[in-house]
């Protein structure tokens, strides 16, 4: 029994006698399940190679799913920008989705509006809506900008932005100049990575297409820095403090670290800095746009290269001693700048770490998953440390992807047992994770049910989750956290050491038959 | 390069849209104009007096075999026909399922992002259903794609409120856009003074009857051979009326806002030509017995 003096949380609430006898009553009058043998049967048939086959045969169902949808990446783009609001043309429980998403994984409150269409929108079109909401919520909020995206319901009937925010601004809703920059982000296509990208492309679209008059690539002695659909915090703080040592001066297009770690002194902020319209419309004078996350900002990377004619230079996602190296040697290229001794010094810790730590994670399997230049990172992290990524998942994959992670496991004697699943969901990783037993899991929060279910099986299958990527919903703060740079790299690789020295622990902790090896030093 | 004109093909449905699209697209063609066809049309008929074929494989149907729209490559979609002339159909669901105006807006960003508007082209013609019904038929005329808009129309009474329609619709984007109702074309079903009445309507639409295609069994003679008339009889007089057509466009400037009227001035307009009988109100609503005893 709980009392208001002593309130319980479900657990350990649910485990009193109380407790137990109702829900067993209510599994016995109401349920009609299965009993607890049939279960555990059917259960361990799905740890199966068999069930495994079958598993993977799935055509028309996903469990699971590694991935989210368009419009939430588009939100998280409009937030980098300043005193931007992210308005969502379409219905209102989709914007509480992404709302509570990011707020789950922020702990922050995320300013966003639907223009909240219902049923006679979705017959009528979504444009009276649309009027209604640019309107107020310019009047309520007075944003700058306004940044709008579109949920499934205003694609499927085909609403147009173009026009409708056009008819707004003649129909006097809001003034002919005020900034609305606009992109179609069906939820049915692509993923959430895809949405950043579209809105990024919408926003340089709406401040730089028909001002190009004059625009000088190089004139502004800048970089621009394109960071992609990012959620640690850190990344975007790492990528500028490395800039700064540099003395290179660089516009960060989309930079919501202030928005999404506002103080708790008393004041609430709607909006906290981002990036200016004036570093947008000056953007196209940098000297090049570096693409942190370049397998999910295509659409980006064409409107920068045939609108600005930028000459984007290849990279990969700077995870990893080699890819940030490559970046800091690319900036240097392009604008001249040495890589100072600060910079040099914090590679040479970063490899002192990965040798003080990699004979712990020398040939320890890894299954990967998460957003596809993400993995791609991790991927690299772990053959750097000589560690052996062996499920390598990106839901919101594509081949090419797959060939682009497939070249990098060739390139490494620890890549060997790598394979890349693309299109695959959390339902075959888990599959994956039974027949062939990776030391530890490497992703989101939702990996933990992987965990779980492993361990039902027992202690010796049980695959711990090393918890790297997005959501995190279930651990605070470490959104803050970083994975770029060297500086993440020492943060990845102190993250999964300690995993592997937590691990064995557990193991050996067992007085008088493992503690042979419960070390005081590791 | 001339600049790329996109022209979008409205009208009633059975109307003889993707027939005229494809003998004007035919005779664009043969004059060296380098020609591309977007089926906007689940039926997916707007390509095949082109092709010579029973009906193009859709966008639709084959991104519905290889799983999704990212699977397919341009050259799977594009296909090539008469005169050099590029054939694309959109497709859609079964009637009765899904969402055809979807389809249509996935098959056309499919074709802008693999590039199928190349710099070679000179014009691209969508051939759409018949009523525009939902936001997804009116893709082709978004900004940045057709700016051109034909409407086919008959002297009959529902091809005429069809042009009407479609030219609300037209304003609608009109308004924002560039898009323009470029003219009326009128297929002819040899209904009395026809020319006068399109005239007259093209006239109060703000338009003008680009031309007047008469009939012709030539067109059947063709379609059973799934060819243009261009194609299978290219002395004939009705390839003349194409061409003439073909040649009406290509020198067309006039492209206008329309000015849709209402219902009472569309009926007196289909009065005045004897299309439409005066209502006699004194009836509306009595039974047979009623009228009997008077």
């Amino acid at each position: 029994m709980q009392t208001v003096d002593k309130i319980k949380p479900c657990y350990p609430l649910f485990g009193d006698d109380d407790y137990k006898a109702s829900l067993k009553a209510k599994r016995d009058l109401f349920e009609e399940g299965h009993g607890a043998d049939k279960v555990y049967e059917t259960f361990l048939w799905t740890t199966t190679k068999e069930y495994q086959d079958l598993n993977f045969q799935r055509e028309a169902l996903t469990v699971d799913p590694a991935k989210a949808c368009q419009p939430l990446g588009a939100v998280l783009c409009s937030l980098g920008f300043e005193k931007t609001l992210p308005y969502v043309h379409g219905s209102q429980g989709c914007v509480a989705y992404f709302r509570s998403y990011f707020n789950r994984h922020f702990k922050e409150p995320i300013a966003c509006v639907s223009d909240s269409m219902t049923e006679d929108a979705a017959v009528f079109g979504g444009q009276k809506n649309m009027f209604d909401g640019l309107e107020n919520a310019k009047a309520l909020y007075k944003p700058t900008m306004i940044a709008v995206s579109t949920t499934c319901m205003a694609e499927v009937i085909g609403d147009d932005l173009n026009a409708f925010i056009n008819n707004a601004k003649k129909a006097g809703h809001i003034e002919q100049e005020y900034p609305v920059p606009f992109a179609h982000t069906p939820s049915f296509v692509g993923s959430h990575v895809t949405g950043w990208d579209n809105m990024m492309e919408g926003i340089l679209r709406c401040f730089t297409l028909n001002k190009m008059e004059g625009k000088v690539v190089g004139s502004s002695g800048k970089v621009n820095v394109v960071p992609g659909f990012e959620t640690y915090l850190g990344n975007y703080r790492v990528i500028k403090r490395m800039l700064g040592e540099m003395d290179v001066d660089y516009t960060m297009l989309s930079d919501p670290t202030e928005v999404l770690d506002t103080p708790a002194d008393g004041e609430y902020r709607m909006y906290a800095g981002g990036t200016t319209i004036a570093e947008v419309e000056a953007a196209p004078n940098a000297a090049t746009t570096l693409l942190l996350q370049p397998w999910h900002l295509e659409k980006t990377k064409k409107f920068v290269e045939t609108t600005w004619n930028h000459d984007v230079p290849k990279l990969n996602i700077p995870m990893g001693v080699d890819w940030t190296d490559e970046l800091l040697m690319k900036v240097s290229e392009v604008t001249g700048k040495p890589i100072p001794d600060s910079l040099a010094k914090e590679r040479g810790r970063c490899m002192d770490l990965i040798s003080d730590s990699h004979a712990w994670l020398h040939g320890k399997k890894f299954a990967v998953y998460g957003d596809p230049d993400f993995v791609l990172g991790m991927v690299k992290i772990l053959l750097e440390c000589g560690a052996e990524p062996t499920h390598i998942l990106a839901h919101n994959g594509n081949k090419r992807w797959a060939k682009g992670v497939q070249k990098l496991l060739d390139s490494s004697p620890f890549g060997v047992n790598g394979k890349v699943y693309v299109g695959n969901d959390l339902w075959h990783l888990r599959s994956l994770c039974f027949t062939d037993k990776p030391d530890f899991l490497i992703g989101n929060s939702y990996g933990k049910y992987i965990q779980r279910d492993t361990k039902h099986k027992g202690d010796e299958f049980e695959v711990p989750l090393i918890r790297l990527g997005f959501p995190i919903f279930d651990r605070h703060h470490l959104h803050r956290m970083t994975t770029m740079g060297y500086e993440g790299a020492m943060y990845v690789v102190t993250t999964l050491v300690n995993a592997v020295l937590e691990q064995l622990d557990r193991e050996t902790l067992g007085m008088g038959t493992t503690d042979y090896n419960f070390d005081l030093v590791r | 390069m001339a600049k790329l004109r996109q022209c979008a093909i409205y009208g009633k449905g059975g109307i003889g849209k993707s027939t005229t699209t494809q003998n004007l697209v035919a005779a664009l063609a043969e004059s060296g104009k380098k020609v591309m066809i977007v089926g906007c049309d689940p039926k997916a008929d707007s390509t095949r007096l082109i092709l010579h074929s029973k009906a193009q494989t859709t966008v639709m149907h084959l991104a519905a075999e290889a799983g999704s729209v990212e699977d397919l490559e341009l050259e799977d979609v594009l296909s090539v026909g008469y005169g050099g002339v590029k054939c694309v159909e959109s497709g859609g669901p079964e009637p009765g399922v899904g969402c055809a105006g979807r389809g249509v807006i996935t098959a056309i960003n499919f074709l802008e992002e693999e590039g199928a508007y190349d710099e070679d082209l000179d014009f691209v013609f969508y051939d759409v259903l018949g009523d525009v019904v939902c936001g997804g038929f009116a893709m082709p005329i978004r900004e940045n794609k057709a700016q051109e808009i034909y409407i086919v129309c008959s002297g009959e009474m529902m091809a005429m409120y069809a042009a009407n329609n479609i030219s609300k619709g037209i304003v609608k984007y009109a308004n924002s856009g560039g898009v323009r109702l470029a003219g009326l074309i009128c297929n002819s079903r040899n209904t009395d003074r026809e020319d006068e009445l399109i005239m007259a309507l093209a006239a109060r639409l703000g338009t003008t009857m680009i031309h007047f295609v008469p009939r012709d069994n030539a067109v059947q003679h063709a379609e059973i051979r799934r060819m243009t008339v261009i194609e299978y009889d290219p002395k004939h007089k009705q390839a003349d009326e194409y061409r003439a057509l073909a040649n009406k466009v290509v020198n067309n400037t006039n492209f206008v806002i329309p000015t849709p009227i209402e219902m009472e001035e569309l009926e007196e307009l289909l009065m005045e030509f004897g299309i439409m009988e005066a209502e006699d109100e004194s009836i509306v609503g009595k039974t047979a017995a009623e009228l009997a005893a008077g």
